[in-house]
């Protein structure tokens, strides 16, 4: 992919009243890219998303668009779609005149205005609700009226603000795979501004986990999912049990044990996944203080001189129940190796 | 049970209506006065009322009042409840409390107070006096009910509409004004009536020769107790009536309640 600065956020630092919600960001984009916004609520991503779209001022920096200066540039002259995690349709309209909107606003010729329209509500496979008012469809359409109102007029840049988190579990799968086909057909930029991690790891090509108005870390989803840079990115990615590393003891919220094994330099914390800990032998010990079935494995919380540790094993396997003492291990293979805790 | 519902009912609704068709049977007497009920019945009190030269000219500017009043309440309402509503007006809390004030304060101290400390300082003429009167009155009505209409609006559509490529100017008049027709139809047809049946305020703002046609009402029975007056008040009480079944009709009322 060409053009690796197709947008570019400089130095952006956003503010609400008094308080600094994004601080100093820096941000390339390139052309064609789906970059998710992956962070928890108040982490300042969908602040960015609304400077970006033009909706917020910002307090400092400045946003380049394909080479253009755009910070200053007014929301309706950015040509930046935005599709709204409420879908924000226009009540009054019916679909077709929803999708239809921008591009009556930008004056399109009546025969290409009605034949772009209707391209555009076959490519979310509503052909035949054309007439129905957004009160009148589900939640799943809804979203993909908003998708089709946002890409009919060609944006430059597409943005996401959490776009299936209204939608249950069996729709969200089957609009997170479509949304990667239309930005495949469509070539179009996406930022994807979400809180779930299996939905960045599933339609990025880049993952950028914010942080208090920072960005935390940045890279390839496996380089995110399998070496997390920091403790607060490890349990984003599920690496529930962190401990601290000092002088050949781990450090847990209870105590602290010895671990003998060779650590790369640097490492001031070991994490885990549920399914990283091996259950069964080890030199490590822990009581069973809950075990639930997932299914294909089982959860069981420990009690550990390192304090409660989640370990998740095949369902097939030994079965322990509450109270049994069971060994554990700590395999330096399974850990993620933290510069930061 | 279900009887004492009814007959609960049935009172409730006697209480309601009960003034109105005793109007309306004393407005159709064939009798000298204002009689219930009426020793015959017959259309002539009703035929008097158009022949009445002050009644006509009352209830043209009655009319000229509740539909001008009440236009010019919502133009400068309609845009005062939207940056209320949508902008952090510095003192907004303060300015909605004032634009609320006239629907607490009693009309007779309004009138006499518009009468007192603009009227006759300004010697602005009776016609006008009366329109400003009203206006007055009625912009809280204006700016309550759009309100209430604009806080069932998300505010993301209208952000939406920008980013495909609209002006606020077009945001506001392509996606906010349909979506709150019903709160401004709303507030024309209380605005009209609250005006059209206005008595405290037009009492002090009235003036010789232009006078509103429930002050006129009031003037005709301190002389005259014949049953046409009874024969208006059920023509009015149609007129509303008719009022609002077009505005159902023509603007579809309860298409978005």
């Amino acid at each position: 992919m060409s053009d690796p600065r197709f947008l570019s956020l400089e130095a952006l630092t956003l503010a609400y009243g008094g308080s600094v919600a994004v601080d100093k960001l820096d941000l390339a984009v390139r052309r064609g890219e789906l970059i998710a916004l992956l962070g928890p609520s108040g982490c300042g991503k969908t602040t960015t998303m609304r400077a970006i779209a033009g909706l917020m001022e910002p307090a400092g920096g400045r946003i380049v668009l394909d080479g253009r200066d755009i910070t200053r540039v007014p929301a309706n002259k950015r040509e930046i779609g935005l599709v709204f995690q409420s879908y924000a349709l226009f009540p009054h309209m019916s679909v077709y005149d929803n999708v239809a909107f921008g591009l009556r606003l930008r004056r399109v010729e009546a025969g290409e205005l009605d034949r772009r329209a209707r391209a555009a509500i076959a490519s979310v496979g509503l052909t035949g609700f054309e007439a129905r008012v957004p009160k009148a469809l589900s939640g799943g359409q809804q979203q993909r009226v908003a998708l089709a109102r946002s890409i009919v007029v060609e944006p430059r840049l597409l943005l996401l603000d959490e776009p299936l988190s209204n939608l249950d579990a069996r729709l969200r799968l089957e609009m997170r795979s479509e949304l990667r086909r239309l930005q495949r057909e469509l070539g179009i930029t996406m930022i994807y501004v979400t809180h779930d991690q299996a939905e960045a790891l599933a339609l990025a090509d880049r993952i950028v986990v914010m942080r208090a108005g920072r960005i935390e870390q940045m890279g390839a989803p496996e380089e995110i999912y399998e070496r997390p840079a920091s403790g607060f990115v490890a349990r984003f990615m599920g690496f529930e049990n962190t401990f601290g590393l000092e002088g050949g003891r781990l450090t847990g919220s209870a105590g602290a044990v010895a671990y003998a094994s060779a650590v790369p330099a640097g490492t001031r914390a070991l994490a885990w996944r549920p399914q990283g800990i091996a259950l069964g032998q080890g030199a490590y010990q822990g009581r069973v203080l809950g075990a639930s079935y997932l299914g294909q494995t089982v959860e069981y919380l420990l009690d550990t001189s390192l304090g409660p540790i989640k370990a998740e094993t095949p369902a097939a396997q030994t079965r322990y129940a509450n109270g049994d003492t069971v060994p554990f291990d700590l395999p330096l293979a399974t850990a993620a190796p933290l510069a930061q805790p | 049970m279900r009887s004492l519902g009814s007959v609960l009912l049935a009172l409730v609704m006697l209480f309601l209506l009960g003034p109105f068709v005793v109007i309306v049977i004393a407005g159709l007497s064939s009798g000298e006065t204002l009689a219930f009920p009426p020793p015959g019945l017959s259309l002539r009190w009703v035929a008097k009322v158009f022949e009445v030269e002050s009644f006509r000219a009352a209830f043209g500017v009655s009319m000229l009042l509740g539909v001008g009043a009440t236009l010019v309440a919502l133009v400068l309402g309609v845009p005062a409840a939207y940056a209320l509503d949508r902008y952090k007006v510095p003192g907004g809390e303060a300015v909605r409390s004032i634009v609320t004030a006239p629907i607490i304060v009693p009309g007779i101290i309004v009138g006499l107070a518009l009468l007192r400390f603009l009227l006759v300082p300004l010697g602005l003429p009776v016609m006008l006096g009366l329109f400003l009167g009203h206006t007055a009155l009625l912009i809280p009505y204006a700016v309550r009910i759009v309100s209430a209409s604009l806080n069932n609006l998300r505010v993301d559509i209208e952000e939406a509409a920008i980013l495909l490529g609209a002006s606020r100017a077009g945001a506001f008049f392509r996606i906010v004004l349909p979506n709150i027709r019903s709160g401004i139809v709303a507030a024309f047809i209380l605005g009209f009536v609250t005006s059209f049946n206005q008595v405290p305020v037009s009492l002090f703002l009235s003036g010789p020769g232009v006078t509103t046609l429930p002050i006129e009402m009031l003037s005709y029975m301190e002389f005259n107790y014949d049953p046409s007056v009874a024969a208006l008040s059920a023509l009015l009480a149609l007129l509303s009536l008719a009022v609002v079944v077009v505005a159902e009709r023509l603007l579809g009322l309860s298409r978005y309640v």
